[in-house]
Formats: C-alpha cells, structure tokens, sequence
C-alpha cells in the first residue's frame, strides 16, 4: 500500500531531518530515489528546481512534489497523486508537531534541557556531510549532460557562494543560457 | 483572531523562498508588532526550534500559534504556513510533463540541472563556516559524507550517530571538568 509507504516515510524523515532543509534533501532522496525507487534522479532534480523557484519552505515543496511524483510515476491519476502529496506533507511536519505540543504541555523552559542542546551540536557538525551527499549523488550523467554543464555548474556555485546571490536568481540565470545554447 | 493568526502564516509562508531562516524578520514583524507575543517569548520561541527536527518555518509557526491560542492556534499556523506553498506546488506538478513537452522548457531545464546541484552545495559552505571548521575537524563531517556516498550507509544511521556523539563527547568533556 503505497499511502502507507509514504507516511512511514515521510515520518521518519520528519523525525530525523535535522540540520536545516538542504541537510533533510538527502534523506528525502535516500528514501525516494534509492530506497523505493519513486523517481529517477533527474526527476528528483527537476523537483528540487522547481521547489527552490516557488514560494515555501523547501522541506515542505520537495515533499509535496515527491508525494505526487511517487504516485503519479505509479500510473495514478492526478486526484489520487494529489493525496499522495497530502499525505507526505502531513507526515512530515507530525513528528515535530507532536513534539512541540509535548514540549509545550511538560516544559515550561524546554531550553535548559542540555541532553538536546548537546546532540544538536553533534547532528550541526554532520550537517555539512548531509548536504554534501545530496550534491555528490546528484552529479550523474543524467544531470551533467555534456562539457558545458560543469561550467555552470561552477558559474552558479561561484554565484551563490561568492556574491550571495538568491537561488531564484541563479535559477532565472540558468534557464535563460540554457534557451539560448541548448 | 484565528483568521488573521491563518492568514498571518499564509502570508508568512508565501514570503519563504529558498531557505526556512527569511521568516524571522517575517514573523517578528507580523506577530510582536500585533502584541501576540513579547520580543523575549519570540527569541525564546526560536532557541527551541534549534533543536526540533522537520521544517523550521513549519514548527516555529506552530509553536507560535500555539503560545498565542494553544493546540488551535498551533495548528492553524502550521497549517496557514504550509497552504500557499503546497497549492502551488500541486498545480506545477499536475501540468508538469506537459510543460517539459515545450522544447524551451526542455532546454531551459538542460541548463538548470547543474546549477541546482551546485545551490545544493552552496550552503555546505555556510554549514562549515557556521560549524568552524577546521581542517581538523572537518575530517568527521567528511569520514560520515563517504560512508554514505561509498559505503551506502544511510543517513539516518548517520543522523543518530550524530546526536549520540554529541551527547557522549559532553559527558566526559564535563566529567574532566571535574577532576
């Protein structure tokens, strides 16, 4: 049962995705991609895109995206692919809401705990390793199609990382060469 | 009250693009301004998110909502963040396939591909930056990134691992403390 799948999913990764959205990425592409086959990478490519162009929080645009992805790619119709993509929004934000109204009933100063402020500083640290394998699993032929694409590839790191510039920009940038040499 | 704490977290939401951090001046604004909250419960507010798992503009909104009118109040800002983004994303993927089948489209994403890969890399940077690393210590968020990409390890093992090396590193750290 694919909704169930989804859920148990999408649970698991709201449970562990710390560290901020792009960290959470590669969970997300752990389990849809390689673990359940739901997308091929380029597919989870061309989501993440889409996700960083539009409105919202990364976390919740990637999974509303994969949750109807996975079952669109399963030959369901889009009505039922759009409750794939509910589910796998709800799933992901209820492990955190469940935690947030435990901590808000039982701790009156939840911050003093230090057990959480010391494994934070553990899980921070792995967050670049997260996020790294996110970008590495990415680089497939699938993705760099030809010679020009490492240097775009470098164009936009060079972009965002010296100069700051907003992915929306990069993005807008990108497409445009792309009308214009492909 | 609870339309305009929803609608508050829909315009909150649809302000968020590219990174979950662009809704604290947001939120500031909106919600400390209105007198929901103080300045101190709001900072207090965001310390927790630090260590809260998922979505931070998700979870922040919820517990906002929740200081101000309790389980309700949580809900309906989690859930005002959360409607915008996700309409729209429904109505890109629904017409998706059929937008790639435009042979602009179809170029543009050519190019898009690996500038995505290199914005997934980008904050890499920060996160180091952010963590200090030095080349020292950098050798574990390495160590981990190729026991995932070449051991196939999977990164929640490598999440909780992390929690739990954090937890025994302060332990000892405070019991030398004490010697």
């Amino acid at each position: 049962m694919i909704f169930l799948r989804l859920f148990w999913v999408f649970t698991k990764i709201g449970v562990f995705g710390f560290g901020g959205g792009y960290a959470m990425l590669s969970l997300i592409q752990h389990e849809v991609v390689e673990k359940n086959g739901w997308m091929t990478k380029q597919q989870f490519t061309d989501l993440i895109a889409v996700s960083q162009m539009t409105p919202g929080p990364i976390g919740i645009n990637t999974a509303t995206y994969a949750g109807y992805t996975a079952l669109e790619n399963s030959g369901h119709s889009p009505f039922i692919a759009v409750l794939g993509s509910i589910v796998a929004t709800f799933s992901l934000c209820l492990p955190s809401f469940v935690l947030i109204i435990l901590i808000s009933y039982f701790f009156s100063r939840f911050r003093s705990n230090k057990y959480f402020t010391w494994a934070m500083t553990g899980v921070r640290l792995l967050s670049v390793a997260l996020i790294g394998l996110a970008a590495v699993s990415l680089m497939t032929h699938e993705n760099f199609i030809d010679y020009v694409s490492p240097i775009l590839f470098l164009g936009a790191l060079f972009l965002s990382v010296r100069y700051k510039l907003h992915p929306v920009f990069i993005i807008a940038i990108a497409a445009i060469v792309g009308i214009v040499i492909y | 009250m609870f339309f305009k704490l929803f609608f508050t977290f829909t315009k909150i939401g649809l302000f968020t693009i590219g990174g979950g951090y662009a809704v604290i001046p947001l939120i500031e604004r909106d919600i400390v301004s209105r007198g929901w909250l103080s300045k101190e419960e709001f900072y207090e507010l965001l310390s927790i998110t630090e260590s809260l798992p998922g979505v931070f503009a998700t979870n922040i909104a919820a517990l906002v909502g929740y200081k101000i009118n309790g389980l309700k109040g949580g809900a309906l800002a989690a859930l005002g963040t959360i409607i915008a983004p996700f309409m729209i994303i429904i109505l890109i993927a629904a017409f998706f396939n059929r937008f790639q089948e435009n042979v602009w489209v179809a170029k543009a994403f050519k190019a898009l591909r690996p500038a995505v890969v290199a914005l997934i890399v980008a904050p890499c940077f920060s996160a180091a930056k952010a963590n200090k690393l030095t080349y020292k210590t950098a050798v574990i968020p390495v160590v981990a990134w190729l026991l995932m990409w070449q051991g196939n390890v999977s990164p929640i093992f490598i999440v909780v691992f992390g929690c739990a090396a954090g937890i025994i590193y302060h332990i000892f750290r405070e019991k030398n403390k004490g010697k």
